[in-house]
């Protein structure tokens, strides 16, 4: 019921949080869509190629005979889902980083935080591009997931760290020590909870990251072509010049479909920010920080 | 003196450890994967009609050496890194004989042209123009530029590079839409083709800033509209000093050190999106180098790329932090 009525107010009083919740709830209906389908997703030529958008065909239909809106409501789906496993994942490491490391303190810190800096300086893509070049046409979806999620933990763990540097020093942690917790106990039990919020406004910057990723690498055709995504269709439309030909409903839903996704979880993580930092709630009642 | 001592040997040991690691995960990638390279290069090039078993034996022979497969794991890994630290990835399968170092040497400056303009840009325009949003805050076109900005800046670098790629090369054809500079061009002309390349380098650059300027601007303006409730402020705003005066040297000047450091993190994302930008506008740097690498199935280059990259991004990383204590001076005194 309170989380309720902290949304509701959000929606009320925060613009950004209104426009993003709108923008990612129509995302998501898309995506739901895909579940009433008429076509298998991976089919081609189940419809007349080229046909644009009509009252048959919304969004019209690809060179490769698929409609563009059955297509694109798998393929946000997927892209999704992607976004999604990838935070979760990422999120596991990062807590776990995060947490022992602004626990500990220390050696055990230093190193953390040094490998946690490799990771933020060093340039991910062509890691991933050379990933595939080794993978070719075994890289699978899953596996793709997997090594996103190994390489994009690392921004958000330092910040979880800077978090869990100041609840080291407060007095219930101390008292949890002097009681004799175990580490791990202090850290999932008393520390997690105060970090979640946090945790909460950064894996929708993480999914944005991820669907980047995504769509960048199967736009150059080096992921699981076949599985729909929203890059693998704008992949599909390259591959047949859609612009060239005209083409043009092929490329501009994917595009605008998947910038709502972006601007909608980045409008979500920003307003989630503002409630989490009293200071500039604050200011927007009016009142000085 | 003695603390910039301690502050640097600190920053080098960061820029070994990023190496080390960078370079460890590029050996894992390429030799702990359950794919055999080898067998697939074999298998792609014997898929078509029939070659004799010795003339199979010769090429895995060459492939093994080639992606470094010889001798026992830890000599593997010994020879990895001693091609490292020479630089010397071999020839290019895919321009044989040229050497990798060439290539991507021959690459290399429009990357770095590219990406210092760009970046400079971006970061200049995006903090003025934020420390302006914060100080001045009732001002409608910073806030409508803030709006734009921070509607821009979660798309990714592709989407917006293939965004202005459609509107500059199919609905408003006025610019370049590809390469470094006109082909066959006549280079003795030395301002023509400056003027030519600088042209050809508008949509790369743009699609770069439009991505990037929104993250320094909402920095930026959220940096200094907390600054600017300090007492120091305050203080010197009743004691009549001049707004311009204190928004440049009392707020701005404290700021600016976060948002160094923000740069030099933020390095390898911008590194990232350059090679995608080169890539949608065919500009003729090290990213579309990488890309056709990969199409032209050539593992020394891909390599290459890949290890100067990490080496590339985390030196200019190691330089910026160097540059810091010029900006921050505190960090001598600590």
């Amino acid at each position: 019921m309170n989380t309720f009525r902290i949304f509701r107010d959000l929606f009320r009083y925060n613009g950004e949080f209104a426009i993003g919740l709108m923008l990612v709830l129509i995302v998501l209906a898309v995506a739901a869509c895909s579940f009433f389908s008429p076509y298998p997703p991976m089919d081609v030529y189940v419809v007349p190629p080229d046909v644009p958008p009509s009252w048959e065909y919304p969004l019209g239909t690809t060179s490769r005979g698929q409609d563009v809106f059955w297509q694109l409501t798998v393929a946000i789906r997927n892209t999704l889902l992607f976004g999604i496993v990838v935070a979760a994942l990422s999120r596991v490491i990062s807590l776990l980083v995060g947490l022992i490391s602004g626990y500990k303190g220390g050696w055990v810190d230093r190193v953390l935080m040094s490998i946690n800096d490799t990771f933020v300086v060093v340039p991910l893509f062509p890691i991933l591009v050379l990933f595939y070049f080794i993978m070719r046409d075994q890289m699978t979806w899953a596996m793709l997931a997997v090594i996103t999620a190994l390489l994009g933990w690392a921004y958000d763990a330092r910040l979880i760290r800077s978090i869990a540097m100041s609840l080291r020093t407060r007095e219930f942690t101390r008292q949890a020590v002097f009681s004799g917790m175990s580490t791990g106990k202090i850290v999932l039990q008393e520390h997690l909870p105060f970090v979640l919020p946090i945790v909460f406004s950064t894996t929708m910057n993480n999914i944005n990251w991820s669907i980047g990723i995504e769509v960048t690498l199967s736009v150059l055709g080096f992921t699981d072509i076949n599985t729909p995504t929203i890059g693998g269709m704008i992949y599909w439309a390259n591959q047949h010049t859609a612009l060239v030909s005209g083409i043009w409903w092929w490329i501009t839903f994917p595009v605008l479909l998947v910038i709502m996704l972006f601007i909608g979880l980045f409008l979500l993580a920003i307003s989630m920010n503002e409630y989490i930092d009293p200071r500039s709630r604050l200011s927007r009642l009016g009142g000085q920080a | 003196m003695k603390a910039y001592l301690a502050y640097l040997s600190k920053r080098l040991v960061q820029f070994a450890v990023v190496v080390f690691v960078g370079i460890n995960i590029t050996y894992l990638v390429t030799h702990m994967t359950p794919i055999n390279p080898v067998e697939q290069s074999i298998s792609a090039a014997t898929t078509y009609g029939a070659t004799s078993p010795e003339a199979i034996e010769m090429m895995r022979q060459s492939l093994r050496q080639l992606y470094g497969l010889e001798g026992t794991p830890w000599e593997q890994y010994v020879s990895f890194w001693k091609r490292v630290l020479v630089g010397d990835f071999g020839p290019s399968l895919s321009a044989f004989p040229t050497p990798v170092s060439q290539l991507i040497l021959r690459a290399l400056p429009w990357t770095v042209g590219l990406l210092l303009v760009s970046t400079l840009l971006t970061w200049v325009l995006g903090n003025l123009l934020g420390g302006l949003a914060g100080y001045y805050r009732n001002s409608r076109v910073l806030k409508a530029f803030g709006v734009l900005s921070m509607g821009i800046h979660p798309i990714p670098y592709y989407v917006v590079a293939f965004v202005l790629l459609i509107i500059f090369g199919f609905l408003w054809p006025i610019l370049p839409i590809s390469g470094g500079a006109t082909m066959a061009s006549d280079r003795s002309n030395t301002f023509a083709f400056a003027l030519d390349v600088v042209v050809h380098s508008i949509l790369p650059v743009l699609s770069l800033m439009a991505v990037g300027i929104g993250g320094w601007f909402m920095g930026m303006r959220a940096l200094v509209s907390n600054i600017v409730t300090e007492d120091y402020v305050v203080y010197a705003e009743l004691a009549g000093v001049k707004r311009g005066k204190i928004l440049r040297s009392y707020v701005m000047r404290n700021a600016l050190g976060p948002q160094v450091t923000g740069l030099a993190l933020q390095l390898g994302a911008i590194f990232n999106g350059a090679i995608i930008t080169e890539q949608v506008f065919g500009y003729p740097g090290v990213g579309s180098l990488l890309i056709s690498a990969v199409h032209a199935g050539d593992y020394s280059l891909v390599l290459g790329i890949t290890t100067v990259s990490i080496v590339a991004v985390s030196a200019t990383v190691l330089l910026i932090d160097l540059l810091y204590p010029l900006i921050d001076p505190r960090v001598e005194a600590r």
